[in-house]
């Protein structure tokens, strides 16, 4: 372990490394998110994650926020384990009937103000599973959604730019909640 | 004992159902089925409905032989095959959940997926008005002087998917634990149901968004059996490094979550690392980190970019690279080990009555892989091991994932190699005859099984088995015994599919 560790003390982190395209967009994203989340929460904004009916792969890409490619932590940005902590829920999926009154619950526990983002296709309206008897439709059939990032599921990249929307909304003066 | 030929024998054999047979047999051979499934000599590979018939995958243990029995259920009933056989359990309460008919006999007629929160009842059978007022679920009881229960979910502490866990406690120690699933389910086979090949092949690969690949890999298979079509080589192997890869990114995740759950975040923060490798060079290769809607009945949706062998070839580098120190991380810091070792033992009888794929089932000495046995192209032409453990713990699980890690590094060097230009996709018959197909896939979490039935280009009913109907349970019996504070750990050690099971 200590040569590990070792190595880890001399190398260059990975979020610094040779620029690809990616890594340069990363580097403008991260800048925009620490500034503006700073101004409006101090040094901190607490995301509570809820899945609410998804196919599991919105979950793998919000986890990789957390790899040291993208290090979401770096800017006080970080995932909290309840509702009762967090500004910010960020629901995927589809929002099915079975947890429905789930959702409704989280976000009744979450103190104001808050905010509520949808990630992916599905948490928009249902994607492809709209329409089925299980389903409700997309997370604002449900609860007020402030911004929604498409894609399935939305690239790390995709969810850090998201999340830079939803501060410049709160900013220009969108109430929350 | 019946052998599965017997069984198949004794019926009326189905025709145009590939590539495996399957026959509509009386209710003595259905009982005859379970029996033999409760002595051993068989095992479940799917049990599922439609509207007024009950279909049962098995799996000949000495012969490896595959076939599907199916009973007609006039009257909506059929005997039960969970009253000797405990793993069709959940898939029989669930076949009453969605089509209304009956297990007789069954030892617990509560429901599953249903939690009283749908329109309507039996939505996939003859529909009924949804219960007014549903009665509450009722967890099974234990109880003991100084027992205390803890309800955890359906919203989890972490970014994961949704499900109950009801722990009976005494003190640290966990006397029982009992799941309820079904918090996502949406009525995937209902969607299915009269969709198009392609629609519906973009659901399946949405059942469970880490096994994109191997789900519309086994959905494929599938409507090529049906079709009785042959996909072309180049696309063969191209689902391969794909599946491969899948098997790589998921491998990498769960070894370092099982660590960071024992709190040692080193392995997590270097697995992470490399599982971030893998996913980045599958979207240069293939245009989607998950690589998703690739895999279409008929081949691929699209060849691999031009330098896309160059950007796995140095993924599979970086892996190479960088793997062996954190094997050596793992086998020498002793206090993960003193985490992992010996927490959450699955014995081998249970495995092996659950017929236990994937990991679950190969830390338990239960040799199985869908890609050995029954086997699939490519793979009989790639060389591969399918490594087994004895021990049924945390650290098993972690060894196994460790040596099929290096496994998938050789076989998808081997398909780099083996590359040919050609096409990569024939299209499918404009078939007017009613056809069924059936696949056995492995993916990284363990075989999944699709059963479909088309009518010209339409599904007319599609049945998709998650490797976790048959996992979630002996996570049950695992963590009985053990402290609660392991569970995280036996659980991710587990990483069962919710969306999987839950459909």
């Amino acid at each position: 372990m200590r040569k590990l560790l070792f190595e880890s003390l001399f190398r260059q982190p990975l979020t610094e490394q040779a620029p690809r395209p990616d890594d340069a967009a990363l580097a403008e994203l991260a800048a925009a998110v620490g500034r503006t989340a700073r101004r409006r929460l101090g040094r901190s904004l607490s995301i509570r994650e809820v899945d609410a009916g998804s196919c599991n792969g919105c979950e793998l890409e919000i986890h990789a926020l957390g790899n040291a490619y993208y290090d979401v932590e770096r800017f006080g940005i970080r995932f909290v384990a309840s509702p009762r902590h967090a500004d910010v829920l960020l629901v995927t999926g589809p929002v099915t009937n079975n947890m429905r009154e789930a959702l409704e619950r989280t976000y009744r526990a979450t103190p104001d103000p808050k905010w509520v983002v949808a990630a992916g296709d599905c948490a928009r309206d249902g994607g492809c599973f709209a329409g089925s008897y299980a389903v409700v439709g997309g997370v604002s059939a449900v609860v007020p959604v402030d911004l929604h990032i498409p894609g399935c599921p939305p690239s790390p990249i995709a969810i850090l730019r998201g999340l830079i929307g939803l501060l410049e909304a709160v900013d220009s003066g969108v109430a929350a909640r | 004992m019946p052998t599965l030929i017997d069984l198949i024998r004794a019926g009326r054999k189905v025709e145009r159902h590939h590539p495996w047979p399957r026959a509509v047999v009386d209710s003595d051979a259905w009982r005859a089925a379970a029996g033999a499934l409760a002595d051993g000599g068989l095992s479940l590979l799917g049990l599922w409905g439609e509207p007024s018939c009950v279909h049962m995958a098995i799996v000949d243990e000495r012969t490896s032989d595959i076939g599907v029995v199916s009973l007609d259920c006039p009257d909506r009933r059929f005997p039960s095959v969970a009253a000797c056989h405990p793993p069709a359990l959940r898939l029989e309460r669930t076949i009453h959940d969605l089509f209304g008919l009956q297990a007789a006999g069954t030892p617990d007629p509560r429901p599953w997926l249903d939690h009283g929160r749908w329109p309507m009842r039996f939505p996939l059978g003859e529909r009924l008005d949804a219960a007014p007022d549903p009665a509450p679920y009722q967890f099974l009881p234990a109880e003991g002087d100084g027992l205390h229960q803890i309800p955890v979910g359906p919203v989890h502490a972490g970014i994961i998917e949704p499900g109950h866990f009801r722990f009976t406690a005494s003190g640290e120690t966990v006397v029982r634990l009992e799941q309820r699933l079904g918090y996502t389910h949406k009525g995937v086979e209902g969607l299915m149901t009269g969709s198009a090949v392609e629609q519906a092949a973009r659901l399946a690969g949405r059942v469970s968004g880490d096994s994109t690949v191997a789900y519309a890999l086994a959905f494929a298979q599938a409507v090529e059996a049906a079709q009785q079509i042959a996909v072309p080589p180049r696309a063969v192997l191209l689902r391969a490094l794909m599946a491969e890869f899948e098997r790589l990114a998921n491998h990498l995740g769960d070894i370092g979550a099982i660590c960071n759950d024992a709190s040692f975040a080193l392995m997590q923060a270097h697995c992470a690392v490399l599982r971030e490798a893998v996913l980045r060079a599958a979207d240069a290769a293939f245009g989607h980190r998950l690589m998703r809607d690739l895999v279409v009945p008929g081949g691929v949706a699209r060849d691999i970019a031009g330098d896309g062998p160059n950007a796995i070839r140095a993924a599979l580098d970086q892996i190479r690279r960088h793997f062996p120190a954190l094997i050596e991380l793992y086998d020498n810091t002793a206090s993960l080990q003193d985490r992992t070792v010996g927490t959450g033992i699955v014995t081998a009888a249970l495995a092996r009555q659950f017929a236990a794929g994937g990991y679950v089932g190969r830390a338990s000495g239960r040799d199985h892989d869908a890609r050995r046995k029954p086997g699939y192209l490519p793979y009989d032409g790639l060389r591969f091991e399918v490594p087994v453990l004895g021990d049924g713990d945390v650290n098993a699980r972690v060894w196994i994932r460790i040596r099929e890690v290096q496994q998938s590094l050789a076989l998808a060097y081997q398909i780099l190699v083996g590359l040919e230009a050609g096409p990569v996709r024939v299209s499918l018959r404009a078939a007017s005859e009613a056809a069924e197909g059936i696949a056995l896939v492995e993916g990284f979490r363990g075989d999944i099984l699709v059963w479909l039935r088309l009518n010209g280009d339409r599904i007319d009913r599609c049945h998709l088995r998650d490797p976790s109907w048959f996992q979630w349970p002996l996570l049950e019996a695992a963590i009985e015994g053990n402290i609660v504070a392991d569970f995280p750990l036996c659980n991710k050690s587990f990483n069962c599919s919710y969306s999987g099971q839950d459909l």
